[in-house]
C-alpha cells in the first residue's frame, strides 16, 4: 500500500506555490462580478493566525479564492433583482421560496457558501480551550458535555459523503443541536441560526491533510476562539445573531 | 469475494507531464479508491450484496434513492474510479480523435469544440462533489451529463458512461487548487484516452468485472 511521503508532499506543495499564482489565480479572478451589494468580509486576523491547525496557504485561497468566487457569484445572480438583494443575508436564506426559480439554486449554493464561510473564520483565530459560563451549560444539557459535543460533531463531519459542513445550531431559547449539511446549505434556510460550524469540503483541508479529513477535524478545535462563540451564543439568545 | 482496488494502468507518475501530478495520483487510488473499496467490503454482509456485480450493485442502489445512499457512495466511487484510471492515458487528450468516436461526437454532439465545452460546464455546475460524464443514452446516442457524490449515469438510470471525470476537489487540488475549470480543459487538453473511450463505446460501456 502506498504511503504518501510527507517530504514529496511538501516540496509538490512549495513547488506549487511558486508556479501556482501566474498560472492559476489569474485566471481565477473571472468573471467580472458587478461589485456589491454583498461583499466579503476581511479575515479578521492574520492567514497564519490559525496555522496550529490551518495553513495559511490554505487560508488565503480558501478566503480570497472560494469564499470571494461566492460573494461575487451570490451578486451575479441578484444583479437583476434589486428588492431580494436589498435584504440582509439572512433573511435572504430564510426566504429562498420568493427568490425566482431562474437564480435559486444559485442564491441557495453562493448566499450559503457567503453565509457559512463568514460565519467560519469569525469562530476561528483563538487558541481552542473550553467553552465556559452560559454555552457550557447549554453543551452540559443539550449536547452530553464538551468532550462528547466534540466527538459527535467530529463523527458528523466524517459522515458528511462529498462537500458540506458539519454544525452547532442555536435557538432563540438558547437550544442546541448539531446538524449536518450538504454543499453549501445552512440551518439558515430552516429558520435556524448557526452557533458554530466546520467546512469539510476537501478544499478546506486537502493541502495539509489530503484524504486526512479525520485530522483536520481533530485539529481544527485548537483554533476556536471560545470568546467568539460565546458571543454568537449571546447573539442568538439576545436576537442579534445574523449569519 | 470481495472487491479489490485495480492497478493504475501506468505509472503514478507517468501523467505528471500532462497535469496530474504523482501525489495526486498516489493518494487518489492509493487512498481515496482504496477507501471506497474497504468501506464497500465492509457492507456487502449487511446490506446483503453477496454474489452481485458492481454494476448490479450501483444500479439498485441507485433505484433505493436515499435508502440506497450508503451503498451507492461506496460502490458507486469504486466503479467511477475504476472507469476514471482507464480513461486517462499519458500524452492523451488532443483534437485527433480515432475515427468512430469523432464521427459519432460530430453527429450526437455536434462535433468536438462543442462537447469539450459542453463537457467541462457539465463538470463545472457539479456544486460540490462529483462527476461529469459522456455516456450512451437509452437510443444509444451520445449525451452529457453531470452526477453528485458518489452517483453516476448507471444509478441514475441516465445511461452507460464512456468517459468520466472526477470533480471532487482531492481529483484536482493539488494540481489546480480552486481553479476546477483548468483542470478540466486539462484533462481534455491532455489525459483523455480516446482509444479507450471509442472501444468503451463498441462496447456498451465497461464491464468491472468485480462482484461481492
Amino acid at each position: 500500500m502506498f504511503q504518501p511521503a510527507r517530504r514529496s508532499l511538501l516540496l509538490g506543495g512549495a513547488a506549487l506555490a511558486l508556479t501556482m499564482p501566474r498560472r492559476v489565480f489569474a485566471q481565477a479572478a473571472a468573471p467580472a462580478a458587478p461589485t456589491g451589494p454583498f461583499t466579503l468580509p476581511p479575515l479578521p486576523y492574520d492567514a497564519n493566525k490559525n496555522e496550529a491547525a490551518i495553513d495559511a496557504m490554505t487560508m488565503e485561497i480558501h478566503h480570497d479564492r472560494h469564499h470571494a468566487a461566492y460573494v461575487a457569484g451570490l451578486n451575479a445572480a441578484l444583479k437583476d433583482q434589486e428588492q431580494l438583494a436589498a435584504l440582509p443575508l439572512d433573511e435572504l436564506l430564510m426566504n429562498l421560496a420568493r427568490v425566482p426559480e431562474a437564480v435559486r439554486t444559485a442564491v441557495r449554493n453562493m448566499g450559503g457558501g457567503h453565509a457559512n464561510h463568514s460565519m467560519f473564520w469569525q469562530i476561528m483565530g483563538g487558541a481552542g480551550g473550553e467553552p465556559g459560563g452560559a454555552l457550557k451549560a447549554a453543551i452540559d444539557r443539550d449536547l452530553g458535555g464538551f468532550a462528547k459535543m466534540k466527538t459527535d460533531f467530529n463523527a458528523n463531519g466524517m459522515r458528511v459523503f462529498g462537500s458540506g459542513w458539519t454544525m452547532v445550531t442555536v435557538t432563540p431559547a438558547g437550544g442546541l443541536a448539531l446538524v449536518t449539511k450538504p454543499a453549501q446549505d445552512t440551518p439558515l434556510m430552516e429558520g435556524q441560526r448557526v452557533l458554530m460550524g466546520n467546512d469539510v469540503w476537501e478544499h478546506a483541508y486537502y493541502l495539509r491533510y489530503q484524504n486526512k479529513r479525520a485530522d483536520y477535524l481533530a485539529a481544527w478545535w485548537n483554533v476556536l476562539d471560545w470568546d467568539k462563540i460565546a458571543a454568537r451564543y449571546a447573539g442568538a439568545m439576545g436576537g442579534t445573531l445574523r449569519v | 469475494m470481495a472487491f479489490t482496488l485495480p492497478a493504475l494502468p501506468y505509472d503514478a507518475a507517468a501523467l505528471a507531464a500532462s497535469g496530474m501530478c504523482q501525489e495526486t495520483l498516489e493518494l487518489h487510488h492509493g487512498k481515496h479508491h482504496n477507501a471506497y473499496v474497504t468501506a464497500l467490503n465492509g457492507l456487502i454482509e449487511s446490506k446483503g450484496l453477496a454474489g452481485k456485480s458492481l454494476e448490479t450493485i450501483v444500479a439498485e442502489a441507485g433505484r433505493a434513492g436515499a435508502d440506497g445512499l450508503p451503498v451507492l457512495n461506496q460502490a458507486g466511487q469504486h466503479w467511477n474510479h475504476t472507469l476514471f484510471w482507464q480513461v486517462m492515458t499519458p500524452n492523451g487528450g488532443g483534437d485527433s480523435l480515432p475515427a468512430k468516436i469523432a464521427a459519432k461526437i460530430e453527429s450526437d454532439l455536434g462535433g468536438l469544440p462543442a462537447f469539450k465545452e459542453a463537457f467541462k460546464q457539465a463538470g463545472v455546475t457539479q456544486f460540490g462533489s462529483g462527476w461529469a460524464w459522456l455516456i450512451l443514452d437509452a437510443s444509444g446516442k451520445l449525451k452529457v451529463t453531470k452526477t453528485p457524490n458518489g452517483s453516476n449515469p448507471i444509478a441514475t438510470g441516465e445511461g452507460t458512461p464512456i468517459l468520466g471525470a472526477d470533480v471532487w476537489e482531492h481529483a484536482y487540488y493539488l494540481d489546480f487548487r480552486n481553479v476546477r475549470p483548468n483542470y478540466l480543459q486539462n484533462f481534455l487538453d491532455k489525459l483523455v484516452n480516446w482509444e479507450m473511450v471509442e472501444s468503451l463505446m463498441e462496447k456498451g460501456g465497461m464491464a468491472s468485472g468485480q462482484s461481492a
